[in-house]
């Protein structure tokens, strides 16, 4: 199996593999993807599924037996919904809503950024005015127009996150496309005639693209969070489908009571996730950032 | 800088002993879940408002902890006719400048009511009926309405008397920073700090007698968690509206006392009846539109209502704070009806009046309801989805905050809704006429019947009880009425909020069913 | 940098109109301020004249001309709720919001950048490892639930810290602030870490990345062979090359901080302007809203000039103006 000439992926495996840290990481995290996409699978009830949860089954401490002789190993919620089914499914809805507006907060960031780098003049201003707006709009008026407007869902909240995210990526692209313009391949590039749709994405894009990736890594846990933040001003998912951070926010209301395992697990779950992702990002980083080798 | 060396040093002491400092002998803190908008006592009507200006301002006539009407700075009332009423005014009673109180002063609270600029919601609405006053002498006024109006006691029980001669030229801002916040009643006014803390000291000459207190600060803690949180560390010594995942910690701590008292606020289901096609949010299972309006069959009505485990819900979900309601206000208020008893759980016969009413397998419906409105309101939504989806209704539950929900609902763009409502009045047919009668925006008729049910026979008994001076004749028919709208499930009620007030041991709330705060209603316990 | 001065503040009037607008739209959008104000056992007629009162009566283009109108002359209306001037309410609310922002920046920055350092210079030690991995927690862990776990261990269970709101204030240069009294800063701590703690992580992480690549270049080799010491290495060298992005990032979120505390002041019942900002738009009370994010804005425009400014102090290769200048 492996290649005599070493290639560039065997490369970047045997550099990743270098640090134990982050291979724990990545084990966690292939873990954690796996229990979220094998959730409905694996586990021991649907929550999402209004009739399989009894409210007469509601709080019991992680071990407790429902009267139907059940056993809750993490216990349940205030509404009687098996806590570590709840959190399988809040993995898998926390992941996706994560992932899925990141990806479209920097696809949007990076076009608007480029742009605005590349064009400069009026369209850089337009652009980064635009920016300023969407940066002072507070998330929970944001949200709270799309709820009103839109109704409530995962793909609204996704379409919030993105709408609240895209004005950071817009800025942090435009700021080190501005020093890779100013480099000699783009003036080489325009010299040449080059459309420029074609200097700005075969050119310019690819050469900022690798350290954005990692950012993004980690701004996935940010949306994550934000998410969690919005379902605790009511602002989120339907209830009746809790994210992993809308289960935190629902049992955070039993903290003080002593109810501790309603908020505590999935917390619990949260940290394991989203430290996963930052092992696995922190090594991306550090091999792929050309300036770092040695 | 000698200053701020002995603030350190106070500061420091104060760490050392957060609960022996606070709990100064006559100074008391109390941590309110909403703010306090306003200190004119009529430029907001707004519940924790009007709880507030009871302190600093009285009212002609007082409700007690049970909302019955009580005399306050008026002695005595009668109606002399159907359009005629006298009051009798308290004599010997001061200003807190010491200026004394008159029938001027009545004259004057009423000139004014209508006419504050700006106001969001007027108290005008209790003064309206009213079409002249008459001063006898200084302890003497007639009032005389236009119509028969038999709530003219109960409705000025809700407006503050305030003194002509710091009145007259104030404006909002005046009552704000105190210069004219100058009343009767047992506290003086001395800080307001918008979306903050209001602090009162006592009024020495107050003439119903001493409060226990010197000085008390309301601070707002809208957040359940603060709250919680501000009595356990000492920071106050009581607080309202205990969340409920803390009740059971405060029953059991012997620091604490925990008092509760059921409340005029029920829950209650408005069930879309606004067309004779389905209302949104209601299909078949498939998806398919249905046939027509199940709502406007009182058999699916009742179904609904069945389906429903009270019992479950104020147990499990409101931790025994809700009693299971089978009207619109709990049968100790004026009007209820003794005959009306909370629907059985009943799923099986809850399914068969389903099959009956032509929908044997059920249907599909969302349940919509607020968030962050009443006690555990997206708690009780998603229970009583469960409780549908053992009797084949396909249900989804969407809450959301307030400001979407009722914007929303009062267009009618849902088709269950979940509400509450609080009788402020403390007589049900105040309530009915508001929720049930038929939809009649220029009459005043079903302004909050959201559902738009209609019932010719209702309405004539809610206009006859309006008409109806004589107390027993009006409570028979407001009672007939209840009966009539309950036996139609005309809306489905849930359960009565008990409200919840949590001190520390030292000291003993006497709870309310209008569920205000009251300092008058803190006393040290011996 | 007058004319580029003078363009920017040209560019800002047309931003804050446009803010303005929008923040019109959205309010209309989510819902209707009378249902909400108005109390509801009250008739058609008391809901009209309160309509009327607060100029929600007339069409959605005029309410916002009247607004427009009044803003031209300073005057951006009056709350819905409290009847006092919008700008009033929230001059009132700021410099709670604006002290505590400050305490929680001067926190990331004064713990962020020496841990950076410490887990960049020597990235594969248990120090530079725990440091790292202690970041995590600070943006793994909602706001809310933070605050509420330190309310536990250091109001209720250990009774050092008081759990809401804010100490003394003493009156500095006209501005009432808290943390120069012992009172003060108990009330300040827990609020102020909670809202530091997600920056701290972020500033670590852009410390230890840009200490990481700073330390291999050549001019730190070349300073490092000349013998200079390790403290004038890192103080001089490193830290110059590492401050721009920081500088960046700070600029980003000290706004952000200031405009969204919204989660930790309600924690912690802070009476600050975030608090403020939640409370009115729960009711909808559209004048404070709208004003609030002007005041943002404005803020938002004043610091990111002063970064560009900052910029082209740290690193005489930019220019003001930046890509226009360059056209």
């Amino acid at each position: 199996m492996a290649p005599k000439v070493e290639g560039p992926w065997a490369r970047f495996r045997a550099e990743f593999a270098e640090s134990r840290l982050a291979m724990a990481g990545l084990l966690v995290l292939l873990a954690i993807l796996a229990i979220g996409i094998l959730a409905p699978v694996i586990s021991p009830q649907n929550p999402y599924d209004l009739a399989q949860l009894d409210v007469m089954d509601s709080k019991l401490a992680p071990g407790e037996k429902s009267a139907a002789g059940r056993t809750y190993w993490l216990g349940t919620d205030d509404q009687g919904r098996d806590m570590l089914s709840g959190i399988f499914y809040g993995l898998r809805i926390s992941l996706g809503v994560g992932i899925a507006s990141t990806v479209f907060a920097l696809a949007i960031g990076l076009v608007f950024g480029l742009v605005a780098a590349y064009f400069g003049g009026w369209v850089d201003t337009l652009i980064m005015r635009i920016v300023d707006i969407q940066l002072s709009f507070p998330a929970i008026l944001i949200a709270l127009i799309l709820l009103a407007v839109l109704g409530q869902g995962v793909d609204k909240i996704v379409i919030a996150l993105v709408t609240v995210q895209w004005a950071y990526y817009a800025r942090t692209v435009r700021s080190s496309a501005l020093v890779e313009r100013q480099k000699e391949y783009v003036e080489a590039a325009r010299v040449l005639a080059l459309g420029q749709a074609r200097v700005v994405f075969r050119h310019l894009l690819p050469n900022c693209l690798p350290p954005l990736i990692v950012v993004a890594t980690v701004q996935v846990a940010h949306a994550i969070a934000l998410e969690a933040t919005l379902s605790f001003l009511g602002l989120g998912l339907p209830i009746t489908e809790p994210s992993l951070g809308l289960l935190i926010s629902n049992g955070f209301q039993y903290l003080l009571s002593g109810k501790y395992w309603i908020s505590f697990y999935p917390g619990v779950a949260l940290l394991l996730t989203i430290m996963a992702i930052n092992l696995v990002a922190d090594q991306l980083r550090d091999i792929l950032n050309p300036r770092l080798r040695k | 800088m000698l200053r701020t060396l002995r603030l350190a040093l106070a500061a420091l002491a104060i760490l050392g002993l957060p609960a022996a400092a606070t709990a100064k002998e006559r100074e008391v803190s109390i941590g309110l879940q909403a703010a306090i908008t306003s200190m004119d006592p009529h430029y907001h009507n707004l519940s924790p408002n009007n709880s507030m200006m009871l302190h600093v301002f009285e009212p002609l006539i007082k409700r007690d902890d049970n909302q019955k009407l009580i005399p306050g700075l008026a002695t005595s009332w009668k109606a002399i006719d159907d359009l005629t009423w006298e009051f009798k005014l308290r004599k010997n009673v001061r200003f807190h400048d010491g200026s004394p109180f008159t029938a001027d002063d009545v004259v004057f609270t009423l000139g004014r009511v209508p006419n504050v600029p700006n106001s969001p919601s007027s108290f005008a609405t209790f003064t309206k009926p009213i079409v002249d006053v008459k001063v006898v002498d200084a302890h003497t006024v007639v009032f005389k309405t236009a119509n028969p109006h038999v709530l003219l006691p109960s409705d000025l029980a809700s407006v503050m008397i305030v003194s002509k001669l710091h009145g007259e030229k104030a404006a909002t801002t005046d009552y704000n920073s105190g210069k004219a916040a100058i009343g009767t009643g047992p506290y003086k006014f001395a800080e307001y700090v918008p979306n903050q803390r209001v602090t009162l000291m006592a009024n020495y000459g107050y003439w119903g007698g001493e409060e226990p207190w010197d000085k008390v600060t309301f601070k707002i803690l809208t957040n359940p968690a603060a709250r919680v949180a501000a009595l356990l560390s000492g920071d106050v010594q009581m607080i309202e509206t205990v969340p409920t995942a803390d009740i059971g910690k405060f029953a059991k701590d012997p620091k604490y006392s925990l008092v509760d008292k059921v409340s005029n606020r029920v829950i209650y289901v408005h069930l879309n009846q606004r067309t004779d096609t389905p209302p949104p949010f209601v299909t078949g299972k498939d998806g398919k539109p249905l046939q027509g309006n199940p709502f406007k069959d009182a058999r699916v009505r009742k179904a609904l209502s069945m389906a429903i485990n009270r019992d479950v819900i104020a147990d499990r979900v409101m931790e025994k704070r809700a009693v299971p309601a089978a009207q619109l206000l709990p049968d100790v208020f004026f009007g209820t009806s003794k005959k009306l008893k909370p629907a059985k759980h009943d799923p099986e016969g809850a399914k068969k009046l389903l099959a009956q009413a032509g929908y044997p397998n059920g249907f599909a419906m969302t349940v919509h309801g607020t968030n962050n409105r009443y006690i555990n309101d997206d708690k009780i939504a998603q229970a009583i989805a469960q409780f549908y989806s053992r009797i084949g209704i396909d249900t989804k539950v969407e809450t959301m905050p307030a400001n979407v929900y009722f914007t929303r609902a009062t267009k009618g763009e849902f088709g269950y809704m979940l509400l509450g409502w609080g009788t402020e009045s403390g007589e049900q047919g105040s309530s009915l006429r508001s929720l049930l009668a038929t939809y009649d925006a220029a009459k005043g008729m079903g302004v909050t019947n959201r559902a738009r049910y209609s019932n010719p026979e209702l309405d004539g008994l809610i206009g006859q009880a309006m008409s109806t001076i004589d107390d027993k004749k009006r409570e028979a028919l407001i009672q007939k009425a209840a009966e009539i709208a309950m036996n139609d499930t005309a809306l489905i009620p849930i359960h009565y909020e008990v409200s919840t007030w949590a001190t520390m041991k030292n000291h003993r709330y006497t709870p309310r069913t209008d569920q205000y705060t009251l300092a008058m209603g803190l006393k040290p316990a011996k | 940098m007058l004319a580029y001065a003078i363009r920017r503040f040209g560019q800002s009037v047309f931003v804050l109109v446009l803010m303005s607008f929008l923040v019109f739209i959205g309010v209309y959008a989510i819902g209707n301020p009378i249902e909400l104000l108005v109390n509801p056992q009250a008739d058609e007629v008391e809901r009209a004249r309160a309509a009327a009162a607060l100029g929600l009566d007339r069409p959605f283009l005029e309410q916002y001309w009247v607004f427009l109108k009044g803003a031209a002359s300073g005057d951006l209306g009056r709350s819905f709720v409290y009847n006092e001037p919008a700008l009033t309410l929230i001059l009132d609310k700021l410099p709670a919001t604006i002290e505590l922002a400050f305490v929680a920046m001067v926190m990331a920055i004064g713990l962020g950048i020496p841990l950076g350092l410490v887990a960049g210079l020597k990235p594969d030690s248990f120090v530079g490892r725990a440091i790292m991995a202690g970041s995590i927690l600070g943006f793994s862990l909602p706001t809310f639930w933070v605050g509420l776990v330190l309310i536990m261990v250091f109001s209720v269970q250990l009774g050092w810290l008081p759990s809401n709101g804010r100490g003394e204030t003493m009156m500095v240069a006209g501005l009432p602030v808290s943390f120069l009294t012992a009172d003060g800063l108990a009330h300040l701590a827990m609020p102020a870490v909670n809202l530091a703690l997600f920056k701290l992580s972020l500033l670590i992480r852009l410390t230890r990345a840009g200490t990481r690549e700073a330390v291999l270049q050549d001019y730190v080799k070349f300073a490092r062979a000349k013998g200079l010491s390790q403290g004038r290495v890192i103080g001089v060298h490193v830290l110059k090359n590492i401050l721009i992005p920081i500088v960046t990032v700070i600029g980003l979120e000290l706004g952000s901080v200031i405009a969204f505390a919204i989660v930790t002041e309600s924690i912690f019942a802070w009476p600050g302007s975030g608090k403020l900002l939640i409370d009115s738009i729960n009711q909808l009370d559209r004048p404070v809203i709208v004003a609030y994010l002007l005041v943002i804005v404005t803020l938002f425009i004043v610091i990111n000039f002063v970064v560009d400014v900052l910029y082209s102090l740290l690193d005489p290769r930019v220019r003001l103006g930046g890509a226009a200048a360059s056209h």
